[in-house]
């Protein structure tokens, strides 16, 4: 088929297929306007905005906005968090998640295996507001089962809420305590698209249940492992600020050891109102993201170019 | 005979090591899953005097209803925050799941010319975002969306995770000989779609469809940045603010903070009523959801 060049070629085959544009055109909208119009946005980084003048007339700022955000010191603390927050989160998630979908894969009890595997998803469906009330109810000094429990046992009741220390290691808990399950599922369909036949043969030539898991289930989980951990890193800089947000709020005592980009730019946001200073955080955030997502891209495509992503 | 009742004793042992491990691991970490929610159910039943006194426990030996009385006593405000959430899920997740499957199914047709160059321009928007701050002021003084139900419902409406599904779910079960036969009876690419291809792909729908309902009824962060009136605040939103002030507590369900008022047991108790229909629901409705992560899984 030899469709004519240029601007004639795009108004035929838009009037030629205009049923299916028009199908698409919704959704079309809503990413030009909630996505693109944003991304233009970003001139806001260079300006001193006010409302008023709006994001047009609002006067340049120059790099002032930057200045300000790497100044503050705020910027490699809030880059150090969220990478290293993140990168703790992705992998106890793909260890734990696989390990367990190879467990319930292996489990006797099949209604064991269901109810385990049931109660193991439930977190997922709840919000991080509620999350934030389970913590509140094991966690908080006077009333919280934690403390009554140390106590009890003769030890002292500790102040999770105001100890920075402490949550380094409950994020992590609570991320994996929310996430798990759905992790689970994932892996869990992996295995089961196995095919049936390499587990008779194993077991056929004397390979035991330990065997199994480790020459068959574990080198053929392989490409989906790869596949989530690489989706995951494209997400390093971006991860879970509902979770950071609600769980620990505008704490003064916790912020530096947990302040991440996405905290900081919704409280440089709704309090300060500083949106010259959060526009720009926002876009060093986007730039870091694209850049490392290029990385790791290249880098899959150089070692194994199936399992790139573009 | 010898060597194979000794291979099947190894078997057996090592079966058993397996069982044990499997048992003990997945048992905790199901019981970890479930515990906190125990804490909640248990501890808003108990007497806020006995809270006070003793903590949360799993067996408080002061039980009292005085937590939901109050809730339930005037519930107007809670009501209202259901009705919002309920309508905001229900006519965003349809509008959503229509236009979403719509669009995707306009993607998978080979002839359209434009097809990848469309998909790309989706899918790059995440590799790259205006950011927060960018789209909070779009939305607030371009759009003029502060304090209206729409903004509730457009802002989570669209996942280009869920669009890129639905497009090759189309194109991998979906034979093309189907619309081309279709067309050749004279029918169009709008009435293929709403006839043939729509029906043909319910239970993928469904899955997603679920997802995306549960995306709503959990949102409370677009409440947070864009809805001040308390007539449009959604369940969770109203959930967090009670939860981070005892005073609003009182505010939402009575208008007068007394001091005898049971705060704690309040926080519970409204956390119950809050999470209630997802609990109950959650059994019926985990397959859906195991199923779109595995279509996901093998499709994606």
């Amino acid at each position: 088929m030899s469709a004519p060049l240029g601007r004639r070629g795009v108004l035929s085959e838009l009037s030629r297929n205009r049923t299916l544009y028009l199908m698409f055109l919704p959704v079309a909208v809503w990413f030009v306007v909630f996505c693109y119009l944003p991304i233009g946005g970003i001139i806001l980084a260079f300006k001193d905005f006010n409302y008023r003048d709006g994001i047009l007339g609002s006067p340049w700022h120059g790099f002032r906005n930057f200045e300000f955000f790497f100044r503050s010191g705020k910027a490699w603390n809030v880059t150090k968090n969220t990478l290293l927050y993140n990168l703790i989160f992705l992998s106890l998630y793909t260890v734990i998640s696989m390990f367990t979908a190879i467990l319930i894969s292996e489990a006797a009890g099949r209604r064991f295996k269901k109810v385990a595997q049931t109660f193991m998803f439930l977190p997922y469906f709840i919000s991080w507001v509620v999350v934030s009330a389970f913590l509140y109810n094991l966690c908080n000094y006077e009333y919280g089962m934690l403390n009554r429990v140390l106590v009890a046992l003769g030890g002292h009741a500790i102040n999770v809420y105001g100890t920075p220390l402490y949550w380094y290691f409950i994020l992590p808990f609570m991320y994996l305590w929310k996430w798990i399950g759905f992790g689970t599922v994932l892996y869990l369909a992996a295995i089961m698209g196995m095919d049936q036949e390499c587990f008779e043969a194993a077991v056929i030539d004397g390979a035991n249940e330990f065997q199994k898991i480790s020459r068959i289930i574990l080198p053929l989980l392989r490409p989906t492992m790869v596949l989530l951990i690489l989706l995951g890193l494209g997400r390093v800089l971006r991860g879970e600020f509902d979770m950071f947000y609600q769980l620990i709020g505008n704490n003064s005592v916790l912020i530096d050891a947990t302040d991440i980009i996405d905290t900081l730019v919704f409280r440089s946001l709704l309090g300060t109102q500083d949106f010259g200073m959060a526009t720009a955080a926002g876009f060093y955030q986007s730039v870091l993201c694209f850049v490392i997502i290029l990385v790791v891209n290249r880098v899959v495509k150089s070692l194994e170019s199936d399992y790139a992503l573009f | 005979m010898h060597f194979s009742s000794r291979r099947l004793g190894r078997r057996t042992s090592d079966r058993i090591a397996l069982d044990i491990i499997t048992y003990v691991i997945l048992g905790v970490i199901a019981f970890v899953s479930l515990f906190p929610f125990l804490v909640l159910l248990i501890n808003s039943f108990a007497s806020e005097h006995f809270i006070i006194n003793k903590g949360y426990t799993l067996f408080p030996r002061e039980l009292s209803l005085d937590a939901y009385e109050l809730v339930f006593l005037n519930p107007q405000k809670i009501l209202r925050a259901y009705e919002v959430t309920l309508f905001i899920t229900i006519v965003g997740t349809a509008l959503s799941l229509f236009l979403s499957s719509m669009a995707a199914y306009a993607l998978s047709r080979k002839d359209l010319k434009y097809r990848n160059v469309l998909s790309f321009l989706i899918y790059f928007t995440t590799l790259f975002s205006g950011g927060l701050a960018p789209t909070y002021i779009v939305v607030t003084t371009v759009l003029h969306l502060k304090n209206t139900l729409a903004v509730l419902l457009l802002l989570p409406m669209f996942n280009v995770l869920y669009i890129i599904m639905l497009r090759n779910f189309f194109q991998n079960s979906v034979p093309a000989s189907l619309a081309e036969s279709a067309k050749i009876d004279g029918a169009g690419d709008f009435t293929i779609f709403l006839r043939i291809v729509f029906p043909l792909t319910t239970p993928a729908l469904a899955s997603i469809g679920l997802f995306t309902a549960l995306a709503y009824w959990n949102d409370w962060w677009t409440a947070m940045l864009y809805v001040e009136k308390q007539s449009l605040l959604p369940l969770q939103y109203v959930l967090y603010q009670i939860l981070s002030s005892v005073t609003l507590a009182a505010n939402v369900v009575n208008n007068v903070a007394t001091l005898n008022m049971p705060k704690e047991t309040l926080k519970l108790a409204m956390t119950v009523v809050s999470i209630g229909p997802i609990v109950l629901a959650y059994p019926f409705v985990q397959r859906f959801f195991i199923k779109g992560i595995t279509l996901g899984a093998v499709k994606g």
